[in-house]
């Protein structure tokens, strides 16, 4: 088995009566792409929210790369290598796409310089190549907030790749694209995570996105696993059809 | 950009030649430099979307230095530092307090310690010589005791001169990786914490600057009115900061500055013609650039560019 990057034991986490997190035990594997399917409410931005620090679980514990992260900030934990995008992009909507991409890279190799450009030589042309990765280089000078939906979502998640983390979460990477555009931007980010090597965790509604790109699916049902495995296993269980599937179909 | 390196030029000569035809204006024109330098520091908060209600604190730690560390030491290349530094010091131990939070709760704390400064100023008489104010000593440029005349032009020359260099100073930091990261914290302070990047530092340095530029203006206020008051930490007058920065637009470093000259002239010209209203025309200038001219003078210009 392969080594285990990320995991997750006994996570519990309540809003008021409702138990977002209810004994979750998960372990991420190196390099595996992991789908988490299920209805919405069933806690799955959750575990997202709890696994980059932005929320604190009640009780149980995170282990990433063999380390405790439970209890650091958001930002600690991106430094550890843990990346994440969103299910609403969070663009900086006044800066154009280059400027995202490229306050990103900043990030990464140290924003600390107030009087020397942004956009230097060196750090445009990484941007650059980062969008081109992408497919977004004919939009690099257009504003972030003059994308559309599809091109936003992989700016998004783009500017979490920049970072070069060892594990990227994304929150519902298709949400609210055109489904004409969904296959099309799912194999442009697979194609890059994959030739990274990054391992992926992404929350994902379309069951042929799953069935085609996850290594293997875990479904959330009520803040707790309702079953994990490959694929072709985990969506032909005639419970998680009915159950899961029938709901997240309709959701 | 050329254009605005341009504009940067031509204003700077515009002053200078409006100061030699008419030389009460050099008065006006020194202020207004010395206010725009401070704006400067209210268009770096802006543009991470707060506003500060109270930075007339940094005007007058920056006067206020100057009158009291003349009496010991009158030679302005130590004083001005002097100055520049006590207000960033002063702006380095609130703003660690102050970045914590956010709109309207920055704007009313930053308004809370300038009122905090103005009652010591105005109460402590025993030192601050309270409402009749300091009157700033004889000051001396690089050595030299220059007649009035002279050393009015040598103040504007400092003024205008650190007016270039700040303003360069902020369209540089603007444009870099810290300048941006400012930015996204109008626009998207979580995501800036999810890529690591610590937004409370951020602001601080922004505030640090912009506290440093505060603390110059008031400097050269100081050298400018030869009398320093509680007045210029008063509300009121981080009011008027506030004003000029809308005035003038944040678009740009030169805003504060077309700002600054624009609000000075008329507040001039306005007290001239209508003593007793001038406050009621600057109130409808405004109104004017907020229905009309939402990016203020310098929007109106980019635009004319632009078109």
């Amino acid at each position: 088995m392969s080594q285990v990057l990320l995991s997750a034991k006994g996570l519990r986490l309540a809003f008021g009566g409702v138990k977002a997190a209810d004994g979750i035990d998960l372990d991420v594997r190196h390099g595996e792409f992991l789908a988490i399917i299920g209805p919405n409410g069933a806690g799955k931005t959750t575990f997202i929210n709890m696994t980059t620090g932005y929320l604190r679980p009640q009780a149980g514990r995170i282990e990433f790369d063999g380390k405790p992260i439970l209890g650091l900030s958001p930002r600690a934990i991106v430094r550890r290598g843990i990346g994440r995008s969103f299910q609403l992009p969070q663009l900086f909507s006044e800066h154009t796409v280059l400027e995202n991409a490229a306050l990103a890279i900043a990030a990464r190799r140290g924003i600390w310089s107030p009087f020397t450009p942004l956009l230097r030589p060196r750090w445009r042309d990484e941007a650059m190549d980062l969008l081109d990765r992408f497919g977004l280089r004919a939009v690099a000078e257009s504003r972030a907030d003059a994308l559309n939906e599809g091109a936003r979502k992989l700016a998004d998640i783009a500017m979490a790749v920049a970072l070069e983390p060892s594990l990227l979460l994304m929150d519902e990477p298709t949400s609210g694209v055109a489904a004409a555009e969904k296959m099309v931007i799912v194999e442009t980010l697979v194609r890059v995570l994959r030739s990274t090597g990054v391992t992926a965790v992404f929350v994902e509604h379309d069951m042929d996105v799953v069935a085609r790109f996850a290594d293997r699916v875990a479904v959330w049902s009520q803040g707790r696993i309702a079953a994990l495995g490959p694929p072709g296993e985990v969506l032909a269980d005639p419970k998680v059809r009915r159950e899961v599937i029938g709901i997240a179909a309709n959701a | 950009m050329k254009r605005e390196s341009l504009l940067a030029a031509l204003g700077a000569l515009a002053l200078v030649v409006c100061a030699w035809a008419v030389p009460w204006l050099k008065f006006v024109l020194t202020i207004a430099l010395a206010k725009g330098i401070a704006v400067l520091g209210i268009l770096l908060l802006l543009r991470a979307g707060q506003v500060s209600f109270g930075h007339s604190m940094f005007l007058a730690l920056g006067a206020y230095t100057m009158a009291f560390l003349a009496p010991m030491e009158d030679e302005v290349l130590l004083l001005l530092p002097a100055a520049a530094l006590i207000a960033a010091g002063f702006g380095l131990v609130i703003g660690l307090f102050l970045v914590r939070y956010r709109d309207i709760f920055f704007g009313m704390l930053n308004l809370a310690f300038a009122m905090v400064l103005y009652s010591l100023l105005e109460k402590l008489y025993a030192i601050t010589k309270g409402t009749d104010g300091i009157r700033v000593a004889a000051l001396s440029f690089a050595g030299t005791e220059p007649e009035r005349g002279t050393q009015e032009w040598i103040v504007f020359g400092i003024a205008l001169g650190l007016a270039i260099l700040f303003g360069l100073l902020v369209r540089f930091y603007l444009a870099s990786p810290m300048g941006r990261a400012l930015a996204g914290i109008k626009t998207r302070e979580t995501r800036l914490e999810f890529m690591g990047v610590p937004a409370r530092r951020v602001l601080l340095f922004a505030y640090v600057l912009s506290a440093l530029m505060g603390g110059v203006g008031g400097a050269l206020v100081a050298m400018t009115t030869r009398h320093v008051t509680p007045q210029i930490a008063y509300w009121t007058a981080s009011g008027e900061l506030v004003f000029i920065a809308i005035l003038g637009g944040a678009g740009s470093a030169l805003g504060p500055f077309l700002g600054a000259t624009a609000f000075e002239l008329v507040r001039v010209y306005a007290a001239a013609a209508v003593a007793d209203a001038w406050q009621m025309i600057l109130g409808g200038v405004l109104l004017v650039v907020i229905l009309f001219a939402p990016g203020g003078v310098w929007g109106l210009l980019s635009r004319r560019w632009r078109a």
